[in-house]
């Protein structure tokens, strides 16, 4: 294998819970500027990657890296999100009090102290970035309400202008389709395609329309007890036997 | 967030007007028989009721603003009693009972000389010093504990609550030397003036005016910076902020130390008015009091606290001479029929009406300036 830094590498990681392997033996590579899908069925292990990464637990055995140096097992979620992964959960978590242009007020990247935020005046550039990502998110005739008034579809964009205002490397995306309208769905899908080449994604999804529109034929990872069992375009991974089994006998169990 | 910041400048200029300006000057020089004539009484009462305002605002800070319903304020706001009275007793002098140099407490308990931890406050600058030292002391350090050991919610308000009355029970002891039981009373001079006199009184209840004038204005500045959201943002979902990379429990103790002091402001201005100063201000029942005035008068905002204070503390002054045994249901009833009624308190009273009378019978429009419904509080 050629040796290339990988902006996200995950090598022989492993992850129980009470004796349940939630991650084993996972190996994962994202490059820099990709857009990633990881699909699997209920309880493969897709959240708990996520938590793995974003510092929430920490691997049993195995090594995270990010940016090909940074041991994302070694550190606290505060040290992680400096480091420049974003996370979206996959209920959308909004400040519901503030209006739409405070919340991305307080993502902006910059000092987090206590006495800046004190003296902390938007400059002219900052008040620039806000506009263009509520231009990006759709929510520019929003601007000053109450993100607790905004529809569920509008809370997940807005969520996702979070990530951008912080300016992270790793934008992570918990099932963003969740509970939407078809309509919302799609227009995810072209926010998150708009962002690639300048952000790197991982976005972990269930809705296979969804995830077919996400991935024109970029590489869609399916994850499986744990590991991954499969790689390659939307297509081939669905054609894929083993694919196949996975989901069909899960759904003939039930 | 206030939509007419002009017409909330107006407002507070015509109320500072009025009460710093009008009101003693009435107290001065209108004749005493004149219907325009303000007697001392009332000066002093109403001196009172704006240290309570003081109170009040400083309980809104951490309950309104940033979600933490502290029970340990009224520790805070004796504590500035405490530390401006031991001041004002050693300022007594000879003119106490055992006309003697000490306290006539210490007397009382047979000390000859004054305790070392007395001697620096015969100093009115040290006094003044410490009034603002000695809660955030206290409050950065129990802060600190509390918050790194992430302690949220109805915890936090019962560790606040057991703070207080410990040191209630601490104060009540004579071996404490701050006077026990009785505390500290019977105050003659301050800064050389006659603390009684008409004059003194009338000073000090426009320093109290002025003090809550530029309390107010600063919190108006404070919540309205990037600390304000972040503290709103605290109250409504503290995971998220943890997530957007902000330490939340330095923003906390940040609030509750600022908040610490503010009470403690209000509790000096007190006790020069009151003239007395014991142990049972600090017990929790009076923090409850001052959570009461809050959320009568407007949780979330910086009006309605003091309004609350006003109101309810006009009321208990009314209804403790006329219904004295129907006082504490009149004011349980008051705090139930507001939380169930009005949960944004009497400052949202002009904006409900508006809504009542106004365009549509039930806005769905989602009212601008915002104080969290109660019922949501942190306590539940």
């Amino acid at each position: 294998m050629t040796q290339k830094t990988f902006l996200l590498s995950a090598e022989g990681v492993n992850k129980s819970f009470d004796g349940f392997k939630a991650i084993n033996d996972l190996n994962f590579y994202v490059e820099k500027g990709e857009l990633r899908t990881v699909i699997g069925p209920n309880g493969a292990g897709k959240t708990t990657f996520l938590d793995l990464i974003t510092g929430r637990t920490k691997p049993d055995t195995g090594r995270i890296e990010f940016e090909g140096v940074h041991d994302l097992g070694a550190l606290t979620e505060h040290a992680i999100y400096r480091l420049g992964i974003g996370r979206k959960f996959q209920t959308p978590t909004v400040y519901s009090d503030h209006t739409v242009f405070e919340n991305l007020v307080l993502s902006l990247e910059g000092s987090r102290g206590v006495f800046a935020s004190l003296f902390f005046k938007l400059n002219p550039a900052q008040k620039d970035r806000i506009q263009e990502i509520l231009e990006t998110i759709n929510l520019a005739p929003h601007a000053q309400r109450k993100a607790g008034t905004l529809a569920h579809g509008q809370k997940q964009w807005l969520e996702i202008g979070m990530l951008l205002a912080q300016e992270a490397k790793l934008l992570l995306i918990d099932e963003p389709a969740a509970g939407m309208t078809d309509e919302e769905t799609a227009r995810t899908g072209e926010l998150l395609l708009s962002l690639v080449g300048k952000h790197t994604i991982l976005v972990i999804e269930h809705d296979m329309v969804f995830v077919r529109q996400i991935s024109q034929g970029r590489k869609v990872s399916v994850l499986h007890q744990g590991s991954v069992l499969c790689e390659g375009a939307a297509d081939v991974v669905q054609s894929d036997e083993r694919v196949i089994e996975v989901y069909l006998g899960r759904k003939h169990a039930r | 967030m206030n939509p007419h910041p002009k017409r909330e400048l107006l407002a507070a200029g015509a109320l500072a007007f009025l009460f710093l300006f009008l009101m003693p000057a009435l107290n001065a020089w209108a004749p005493e028989n004149s219907l325009l004539h303000v007697s001392n009484f009332t000066i002093n009462v109403w001196g009172k009721y704006l240290a309570y305002g003081i109170l009040a605002i400083s309980v809104d800070l951490l309950w309104g603003f940033t979600g933490l319903l502290s029970l340990g304020q009224s520790l805070f706001f004796a504590l500035g009693g405490y530390m401006l009275g031991m001041h004002l007793m050693l300022m007594i002098g000879k003119l106490g009972q055992y006309k003697s140099d000490l306290p006539d407490f210490l007397v009382f308990l047979g000390h000859t000389f004054l305790p070392a931890f007395w001697r620096p406050f015969s100093s009115f600058a040290f006094a003044a010093l410490m009034v603002l030292a000695v809660p955030a002391v206290i409050g950065k350090v129990f802060g600190f504990l509390a918050f790194r050991s992430r302690i949220k919610g109805v915890y936090f308000s019962i560790l606040t609550q057991a703070l207080t009355y410990g040191a209630s029970l601490m104060f009540f002891r004579n071996d404490m030397l701050m006077g026990g039981n009785n505390g500290f009373t019977d105050f003659k001079t301050l800064l050389g003036a006659d603390v009684r006199s008409a004059g003194t009184q009338r000073t000090l209840y426009i320093v109290t005016g002025v003090a809550l004038l530029c309390i107010y204005f600063g919190c108006r500045w404070l919540t309205r910076t990037k600390f304000g959201l972040i503290q709103r943002a605290i109250r409504d979902s503290e995971t998220r902020v943890l997530f957007s990379g902000y330490a939340a429990a330095n923003y906390k103790l940040f609030v509750f130390v600022v908040s610490a002091m503010i009470a403690a402001v209000g509790g000096a201005l007190y006790v020069t008015q009151v003239g007395i100063i014991n142990p049972s201000e600090m017990t929790p029942d009076k923090s409850l009091e001052a959570v009461v005035w809050v959320a009568v008068g407007g949780r979330g905002t910086l009006a309605g606290p003091i309004l609350g204070a006003i109101v309810v503390n006009a009321l208990k002054s009314w209804a403790t001479r006329a219904i004295p045994d129907l006082w504490l249901i009149l004011l349980g009833g008051t705090f139930l029929l507001i939380v169930l009624f009005l949960p944004g308190g009497l400052v949202s009273i002009p904006s409900q009406l508006r809504r009542l009378l106004g365009r549509r019978p039930k806005a769905e429009e989602p009212s601008t300036e915002g104080p969290a419904p109660i019922s949501k509080a942190s306590v539940s």
